[in-house]
């Protein structure tokens, strides 16, 4: 990310209460994702640590450390989605986009990326949806009701592709 | 435009109470909170948007939060002057054109009507009438859903347009801050408070005046006051509907607390999950400056306050106060031990007022109609109401208010009308996390802090999911061991330690290798993690074990003993098999299956291979001759 704009970017939040949070948020929401150098830059003009900035880089499931995908899938894996079937859904997100749980990343991060990185998949906690369980989030898009069935028609309008 | 008169207000008031109850114009609300938008209340609001203004009619036209009852979004409520609310229910694109037609002609056949409502008590400004027409049509607390409840949390929601401090200022708001500031000392809030017995609704059930008071007696020039709205618990979304549908509620509250603990700042610390609910806080906190509610010099007293709002990065533990200050101090969010309390050493170093959204959204209430009205309602120290999100394996999901002490029975079967597709109701899950399940046999117990907490569960923020014959509890149990031990901050040992072992010994059970001892070290670490971690999390992270065990030990034996999931969850004991008389071959499993296991060629039975079958149910999902089923596996 420009230097520029992580400028703007520090500016805009001058109150300490929630400083630090508010910048890496809007640093992840422009770029996706946190690089080293962001966060290298971030900790000399704010003046904080770079240990402390990458314990909260790390601590917040909310932060990717690595480049994401073009659209963000998030299955919510709350408690009323989970008793009406979630496991199921992302076990066949996994299948559909060919992505597998055991490639969690060494940060310990649940974020798995197709391998044409037109797709990113994690898990939610709640989206405070439950009335609509199961519940998936595509990048803003809250999709609820979801079954097996809808999967496949729902991820093509992302430019998904059977193989 | 400032307000700095009870006159200001109420001139305000007057000029806008017709925006809700119109004279002449006909008015439609779209209930858009996130639950509304993503059945597609947006789709139906922009349709009417269009509609209105290419037929250049005059009907106006707003948005309205949720009144509730998810089931039967998206919702629209329909003003007509003089006859009042009709709330017309899971309304399409396409039914925009028909409501339209109907208002035009002036005519009442609408379809989709859900219920009608004549008058609605706003509580702070009392009943307004709405009108007195559709007649034929049951009244909205004439429905199963709504009877029996009681809304002084939900008193605005889904009636008024959450993104108009006017229209909050129609139905009596920012007149108990009023009240405070000019005509009350920080002691009588204090004692107000007090009388009503109000406890914190987070879940701790901690009484709030004490919590007020002891932040009231610091000494220091500098006090804060935090909204904690980091709902962070799965299945719980009331605070979310709160801040969606009615955020000046809040706002008010917090200026009332800002106000007794002699506070100039506060902050709402809000998960980052709630993209809207942010936007409406936002939005409210910039209207009320701009009335002069908030900033320098509040309704021209020499009382300055300012409220900013800080997202959270998705972490559970950040719900607990000590971990929730770090937080904003731009640390992890890792807990503290207590005392020194957040009272005496809270943000910063300065005294601090933490409360729950619902808790705040009490305050304004509380203030209008004193703590004596408040302390009626409800039990003897379990006064006022609390706000649950019914959802799980129920017929009327949705967000239910009822005053504390009501039994669960009447919550799950009157209100929620039992089991969907005609099962049986076998417990409820309360208090996520650090809850516990409550089996069917115990509905009969009141829901309030003591009686709760006395099974083995605790209140909690308010989450209520209903669990059916086909959910196994040992899988209920692993999920949320699954989930606190995840969210661990890692400080303490036996929470670290502890919730990852009993974690392996879930792990061991549903993997069908489960010994009869496994029980026996399962509640005996549940236990010491209990009393021995440092925070709420860990001291609660083993309900939801301990209250299975508790309650449905059999579950567990007959996974060890017998390897058997009694409800076909867990999938080292079943397997999906295809009958060979009803299969056609059809091949749409086969096509489907993500993991090509499934054989057979057109028009012939097709079979499952099992060594690779990864049992996601696919095939069943997709089968339409009911050929494929869920069956107990014969040998582990």
């Amino acid at each position: 990310m420009e230097t520029n704009l992580l400028d703007n970017i520090i500016l805009k939040y001058q109150n300490p209460s929630g400083k630090v949070l508010s910048i890496l948020e809007e640093v992840q929401e422009k770029q996706g994702y946190l690089s080293r150098e962001s966060l290298i830059y971030i900790s000399k003009n704010i003046k904080v640590p770079l240990t402390q900035i990458y314990s909260i880089a790390t601590f917040y499931s909310f932060f990717n450390l690595k480049p994401v995908g073009t659209n963000i899938i998030s299955v919510c894996m709350g408690t009323a989605c989970h008793v009406k079937g979630a496991a199921e859904i992302l076990n066949n997100l996994e299948y559909l986009l060919d992505v597998k749980e055991d490639e969690i990343t060494s940060d310990g991060k649940f974020l798995l990326t197709t391998q044409d990185k037109n797709f990113s998949l994690n898990v939610a906690r709640c989206f405070g949806c439950c009335s609509m369980a199961p519940v998936v989030r595509i990048n803003e898009k809250i999709y609820g009701h979801m079954t097996i069935n809808t999967l496949p028609k729902i991820l093509k309008e992302y430019g998904w592709i059977k193989k | 435009m400032k307000i700095s008169s009870l006159k200001d207000l109420d001139a305000v008031k007057e000029s806008v109470l017709k925006k809700l109850v119109p004279l002449d114009t006909p008015s439609i609300r779209v209930g858009l909170a996130t639950c509304g938008i993503s059945v597609g209340g947006n789709l139906v609001y922009e349709e009417f948007k269009k509609q209105i203004k290419e037929k250049n009619l005059n009907i106006s036209l707003s948005k309205t939060g949720c009144i509730g009852f998810c089931k039967e979004e998206p919702l629209v409520n329909i003003t007509i002057p003089k006859r009042g609310i009709l709330i017309l229910h899971k309304i399409e694109p396409e039914d925009v054109n028909g409501i339209l037609e109907t208002i035009i002609n002036n005519k009442e056949n609408f379809d989709k009507v859900l219920c009608r409502i004549n008058t609605w008590d706003h509580i702070i400004n009392g009943i307004i009438d709405y009108g007195n027409g559709f007649k034929d049509i049951p009244l909205w607390n004439e429905l199963n859903f709504f009877k029996g409840q009681k809304k002084i949390v939900l008193r605005n929601a889904g009636i008024i347009n959450p993104e108009d401090i006017e229209e909050y200022i129609a139905v009596g708001g920012y007149k108990s801050l009023y009240k405070s500031l000019k005509e009350m000392s920080p002691q009588e809030i204090i004692n107000e408070i007090k009388d009503s017995g109000l406890r914190g609704r987070g879940g701790a059930g901690f009484p709030t005046s004490l919590k007020w008071e002891r932040a009231y007696t610091e000494k220091n020039s500098k006090k804060y006051v935090i909204c904690n709205a980091d709902e962070g618990d799965p299945g719980a979304y009331m605070n979310r509907n709160e801040m969606e549908s009615d955020p000046h509620s809040i706002i008010e509250g917090m200026i009332i607390g800002g106000y007794t603990i002699g506070a100039s700042e506060g902050v709402i610390y809000i998960r980052a999950e709630y993209p809207l609910a942010v936007e409406r806080l936002q939005k409210a906190i910039e209207e009320a400056k701009f009335y002069s509610l908030l900033g320098g010099n509040i309704l021209g007293s020499d009382f300055n306050f300012d409220i900013s709002i800080v997202k959270g990065a998705g972490a559970f533990v950040c719900g607990e106060e000590t971990a929730l200050i770090a937080s904003i101090e731009g640390k992890s969010g890792r807990p503290k031990p207590r005392p020194p309390y957040p009272a005496q050493k809270g943000l910063w170093n300065k005294p601090t007022n933490i409360n729950n959204v619902e808790t705040w959204t009490n305050i304004p209430v509380i203030i209008s109609k004193t703590g004596k009205w408040f302390s009626n309602i409800g039990t003897i120290n379990n006064t006022g109401t609390k706000v649950f999100s019914l959802v799980g394996k129920v017929n009327n999901v949705g967000l239910v208010e009822v005053e504390l002490g009501t039994p669960i029975e009447k919550i799950i079967y009157d209100i929620g009308q039992g089991a969907a597709d005609n099962k049986d109701v076998k417990a409820i899950q309360v208090g996520g996390p650090s809850g516990g399940c409550i089996p069917s046999n115990l509905f009969n117990t009141s829901v309030d802090y003591n009686s709760l907490t006395k099974l083995g569960a605790i209140m909690g923020s308010g989450g209520m999911v209903v669990m059916d014959q086909d959910t196994c509890m040992v899988d209920v149990s692993h999920f949320f061991l699954d989930f606190t031990m995840d969210e661990s901050c890692g400080k303490c040992v036996p929470c670290r330690k502890g919730l990852k072992t009993m974690f392996e010994i879930l792990e061991k059970i549903i993997s069908g290798n489960g010994e009869e001892q496994d029980l026996i070290i399962l509640e005996e670490l549940a236990n010491t993690v209990k009393k021995t971690s440092l925070c709420g999390l860990g001291q609660t992270a083993p309900n939801p074990i301990l209250t299975t065990l508790k309650y449905f030990k059999d579950e567990y034996q007959s996974h060890i003993s017998q390897k058997i999931c009694p409800a076909k969850i867990c999938k080292n004991f079943i397997e999906y098999t295809i009958d060979t008389n009803k299969c056609t071959g059809c091949t749409v499993c086969a096509k489907q299956c993500p993991v090509h296991v499934i054989d057979g060629s057109k028009n012939k039975p097709h079979f499952i291979n099992q060594q690779q079958c990864i049992k996601c149910g696919t095939c069943l999902a997709v089968c339409r001759f009911n050929a494929v089923s869920k069956i107990p596996k014969n040998k582990v």
